[in-house]
């Protein structure tokens, strides 16, 4: 059985973060690409979104000002809200 | 009570009964002839599905219909209908059996009445057990383990520690704890900074529950938390210091014996349980709570030991004065705590003086050097006098007010040796805030001496434990009734 303790904090922080559900399949999912201004990212992501759309998902694309810094809140609000998940280009 | 089992006959006899009781063993015949007779009657056997032989019985084996129909002695025999039970007859008697069950000559071999057993859900660990069925759900968040975690080391990773093993807090460990006080569990019992996160009472106990406390000890934690949360005694400066103080608690009243306490030998270390464990179980729940962590809002320099635990009881029995709770207004025969804001203490060596002039020379000479020499009035101090030094003042007929003043008038201090540059050190008074070099500055401000009585029998030493900044920006002590 599942050993249980009280937790003795203030409880303002989350005791620990689940990551959310992966996706069980891509045919009828809406998946973001999010580039992050790195020269030729939309090159590479130009090349996902073809694969992903011939496997039967849709495509967002969205593009964050700068790599140097986190995306904006509203750009991170708009890939929750209008896709079921999200791809980010990283390295050069 | 909550229902019993569906199983219980709603209307019929019922027969709790358990093997290990000699009464129940003896008294199978008479449950047989009742079923003979062709009475509804259906026997419960506590701890064995094969008792008693040769008839049809059903195992509680989780003793929660025992619990449920409130079973306190075995053998006993209930007349149930309609779900409810109506008549009870507890041990074994033939007189009350017979006319439960409407069956007469039950078990001739038998004496009149024969007393039965401890009913077996009411041993543990099965009772503790069954109070949780009916317990309220606590209300703090419940953090599920890993299935691999140890439960200490869970604790460990997540923060909860103060460096030292912490006991899990299970939900069972924090139901026991919380019978330790009548005060409902939700109850508020402080707003802790600096996140001024709410401590319940339940909160406090989960807290208790990892430095180790018994539930007993709880009312005492509990009026420390409310203590050290108070404005007075500004905990969210005192957590954010650089500076080494931490709370100290003294224990006054008659609760210092009914928790066995320390106050004698060895009485500000290592080896008592409630000392240690309540003024460890106060820190656990103002850091954890409160969110003050070494290297978040806790910027000590170095802090000091007593940031793990530091409480002690004070030694009224043979003090010269009357306890410290009482000088700050508690009546006498009541329990309270004084949280001071102090450091580590230091030692205070006289093993000559047997005049209370001369040991309170001695004292004020080893108090003009709390925080630092040249440092007036910002700081308090709480002396602690031992026995051998306390029974000096008694001899001589000084009160705690005597000796009090006395340290202060002993610790007027020339301005002169206090100013900035002084004695070849930089440290002091700014030239700009003496008015007269020619005047004295107290060490310490009027109310900022507070004297406590412990310590073993032998040892010609007292002790100074340096406060922290006093006034509007500092801490003031607190003292507070244990409810």
């Amino acid at each position: 059985m599942t050993t249980i303790l009280l937790d003795p904090s203030g409880e303002l922080q989350p005791p620990s973060r689940e990551p959310l559900p992966r996706l069980s399949r891509l045919a009828g999912a809406t998946i973001g690409l999010l580039d992050i201004s790195k020269p030729r990212g939309d090159v590479f992501l130009d090349r996902l979104q073809e694969l992903l759309e011939s496997r039967g998902a849709r495509v967002e694309r969205f593009r964050k000002p700068t790599f140097a810094k986190n995306a904006p809140p509203d750009v991170r609000r708009e890939i929750a809200e209008r896709c079921d998940a999200v791809l980010e280009a990283l390295a050069d | 009570m909550s229902a019993v089992p569906g199983w219980i006959l709603r209307d019929g006899l019922v027969a709790v009964v358990k093997r290990e009781c000699p009464t129940c063993r003896t008294v199978a015949p008479a449950l047989a002839q009742i079923r003979a007779a062709g009475r509804e009657l259906l026997v419960v056997s506590q701890d064995d599905s094969a008792f008693p032989e040769g008839m049809a019985t059903r195992f509680d084996a989780d003793l929660e219909a025992s619990h449920r129909l409130g079973i306190e002695v075995v053998p006993t025999l209930l007349e149930r209908r309609d779900g409810e039970t109506r008549r009870a007859a507890i041990g074994w008697n033939r007189e009350e059996w017979q006319e439960l069950s409407g069956v007469s000559d039950l078990a001739p071999g038998l004496p009149a009445a024969r007393p039965g057993c401890g009913a077996l859900n009411l041993e543990e660990p099965h009772a503790s057990r069954l109070a949780g069925l009916d317990a309220p759900a606590p209300s703090a968040r419940a953090v599920p383990l890993g299935d691999q975690e140890d439960p200490i080391e869970a604790c460990f990773a997540r923060g909860w520690s103060d460096g030292l093993p912490v006991v899990p807090p299970t939900p069972e460990r924090v139901r026991r704890m919380l019978a330790g006080v009548s005060r409902p569990a939700d109850e508020l019992v402080a707003v802790v900074p600096p996140d001024y996160a709410p401590a319940t009472v339940e909160k406090v106990a989960i807290n208790a529950v990892m430095a180790g406390c018994l539930p007993e000890h709880l009312p005492v934690v509990l009026a420390c938390v409310e203590a050290a949360c108070s404005e007075e005694f500004n905990w969210h400066g005192l957590a954010a210091t650089t500076y080494f103080s931490g709370p100290v608690v003294v224990v006054n009243g008659p609760i210092r014996r009914q928790l066995g306490m320390s106050w004698g030998i060895n009485a500000l270390g290592q080896g008592n349980r409630a000392n240690l464990t309540i003024g460890r179980a106060l820190q656990l729940t103002l850091r954890n709570v409160g969110g003050a962590r070494p290297g978040g809002v806790d910027r000590a320099t170095l802090g000091n030991p007593g940031k793990l635990s530091f409480c002690f009881a004070e030694n009224e029995e043979d003090s010269p004065w009357e306890p410290l709770a009482a000088s700050r207004g508690v009546a006498a025969g009541r329990s309270a705590v004084t949280l001071f804001a102090g450091e580590g203490p230091r030692g205070v060596v006289d093993q000559l003086s047997r005049e209370p002039e001369s040991l309170a020379r001695s004292l004020s000479m080893a108090l003009r050097t709390v925080a630092h020499p040249k440092l007036p009035l910002a700081f308090d101090a709480m002396v602690v006098i031992s026995p051998e030094h306390g029974r000096v003042f008694r001899a001589a007929g000084w009160t705690r007010q005597r000796l009090e003043q006395r340290l202060h008038e002993l610790l007027l201090v020339p301005a002169a040796e206090l100013v900035r540059g002084a004695g070849g050190c930089a440290e002091g008074v700014p030239a700009s805030r003496v008015v007269d070099l020619e005047s004295t500055i107290p060490k310490f401000r009027p109310d900022g001496l507070l004297l406590v009585h412990a310590g073993g029998a032998a040892g010609l030493f007292s002790a100074i434990i340096g406060g922290w900044i006093n006034g509007a920006g500092g801490s003031q002590p607190v003292t507070r009734e244990i409810a």
